[in-house]
């Protein structure tokens, strides 16, 4: 049975299920191809104002949401923390309220609060789509990567079973990662967490993953390896004991990633710390599909506005 | 000429059969006979069909276009190419819908330039896909011309449109329906059907 999408939201992944998921990446497909005409622009949203409202910085998730909004033809505003009245005191949900007062259909809500986006979707009948919030969510990122996944291994229908999937690094304090461990594993694939102990603690076992603390014993074994990105700006003591002692034990070498099968994919969310996670070569290697990430990213964050501005106004049931 | 690639399997929907007080308009071999002739002629106004694509509208116009394909390729031993336009993200009617239209992969020839496109879908009625899907080829380039072809006219058109090719005039009142079932997209055997829209 074919799945309808019946969400005005987009705040995360844990209550999607396999179909909707399965939807969101045919429909992906299917706008990829809009950046590959001669006009790369279609006017579903034609009408639709989105504000990207950024709590937290970003800029390649920004972008890709702007760029998204352009090619369907919406208008985008942008705020930033710096430039709204959040730093006058004002409260999330006032700033929220105040722009579904100016008939905004769209919110993209990037906040270092877990949960920030589920609040403003309740409390407005504009969508809402979570571009991160704290070390909760961050759907669209973990929907490119399974996009990308999908494309480069040739799996078709949301089918990932037999996939084993690596994610390496900053587990604790990573939306991407609790998004990915949601997409993948309701796909049938088979998810490893690595890192050091403290930033990967066995409680994500009950997400329905491996976890372990070595690197090298599970390279051979797997299809993917995603390498997070040491977050210096959410951690507020030391989890590990240098950057270098990091990279000596889970970063990516030439040396490691040799020991990967032929046809592993080596991806990473970006910003890269090139020398920390990964080793500039394996970056700009042939098996690296960083960059392939990012231009899947627009066609999933087409397919995400198109999808939610369908439902639009009329509240998803409970 | 590109090799024709077959489009990707557009989502054969479990389509429910047609409702008990449907009458039943053209069996499997009248509906086979009106794509023949469909077919012929569209050689007939096309004297390179080098220059032809076939692109369906999804889903049962896809499916149209393959068979189309099939049936020039039996006459005149030459494949033409047989693609898919997927009209959703042109409608002008996706903020009065229930669900987000599915979105299909488009698939045209990598140059428009000289081709004569055959638009295919299965039932013509307002007019409006048809509109979307010229409006979304002209996306992609500037084709030399756009034909029409559809399975049943049943006239009441919202737009200045018509169909260069036609199975068959249906002619309709605005509270019936039609039904288009093929085997290979609803699961049950080639038929157009018509109902009172209870």
């Amino acid at each position: 049975m074919k799945t309808d999408w019946t969400r005005k939201d987009l705040t995360g992944l844990q209550d999607l299920s396999a179909g909707e998921i399965t939807l969101l990446l045919e429909t992906a497909a299917a706008f990829k191809d809009v950046g590959t005409r001669e006009i790369k622009k279609v006017p579903a949203l034609r009408g639709k104002t989105l504000v990207n409202f950024f709590v937290e910085p970003s800029t390649r998730t920004r972008v890709s949401f702007e760029l998204a909004a352009h090619r369907l033809s919406a208008d985008v505003i942008n705020m930033s923390a710096s430039n709204s009245s959040l730093t006058k005191g004002e409260t999330l949900k006032d700033t929220a309220l105040n722009l579904q007062a100016l008939h905004a259909d769209m919110i993209v809500l990037r906040h270092a609060s877990a949960g920030a986006s589920q609040f403003l979707a309740e409390r407005l009948e504009a969508s809402v789509i979570n571009a991160g919030d704290g070390a909760h969510e961050h759907p669209t990122q973990a929907l490119l990567d399974t996009f990308t996944v999908c494309e480069k291994l040739g799996r078709t229908g949301g089918d990932l079973s037999g996939v084993h999937v690596a994610i390496i690094g900053d587990i604790l304090f990573s939306r991407v990662a609790r998004s990915n461990i949601h997409a993948l594993t309701k796909l049938g694939a088979k998810v490893t967490l690595v890192g050091p102990s403290t930033l990967v603690p066995r409680e994500f076992e009950q997400l329905g993953c491996t976890v372990t603390h070595e690197l090298e014993p599970i390279l051979p074994e797997v299809d993917v390896v995603n390498l997070l990105r040491i977050q210096h700006e959410r951690q507020r003591k030391e989890y590990f004991p240098s950057l270098g002692e990091y990279t000596a034990l889970f970063g990516l070498t030439k040396a490691r990633a040799a020991k990967l099968k032929p046809g592993a994919l080596i991806m990473h969310p970006g910003p890269i710390n090139r020398g920390v996670e990964i080793d500039s070569d394996v970056a700009d290697s042939e098996r690296s599909v960083i960059l392939d990430q990012v231009t899947n990213g627009l066609a999933v964050r087409m397919a995400v506005l198109y999808l939610c501005a369908g439902v639009q106004g009329r509240r998803q049931s409970p | 000429m590109n090799e024709p690639k077959s489009p990707s399997p557009s989502s054969p929907q479990p389509t429910a059969a047609p409702p008990a007080d449907a009458t039943v308009v053209l069996d499997s071999d009248a509906l086979s006979r009106c794509l023949k002739r469909i077919a012929h002629e569209i050689i007939e106004r096309n004297p390179d069909l080098s220059r032809v694509a076939l692109v369906g509208i999804p889903l049962r116009g896809v499916h149209i276009a393959q068979r189309l394909a099939d049936f020039i390729e039996q006459v005149e031993k030459v494949r033409v190419f047989a693609g898919v336009v997927d009209v959703s993200m042109h409608r002008d009617d996706l903020n009065r819908r229930r669900v987000p239209p599915r979105v299909e992969r488009t698939l045209l020839p990598d140059q428009l330039d000289d081709k004569t496109i055959v638009l295919i879908d299965d039932v013509l009625f307002s007019g409006r896909t048809c509109r979307a899907a010229m409006e979304t080829i002209s996306t992609y380039g500037r084709p030399k011309r756009i034909q029409y072809a559809v399975l049943i006219d049943r006239g009441h058109r919202e737009l200045p449109i018509r169909a260069d090719y036609v199975g068959k005039n249906l002619p309709t009142s605005l509270a019936q329906k039609v039904h288009v079932r093929f085997a290979a997209t609803d699961g049950i055997s080639d038929s157009v059907w018509i109902s009172q829209n209870a």
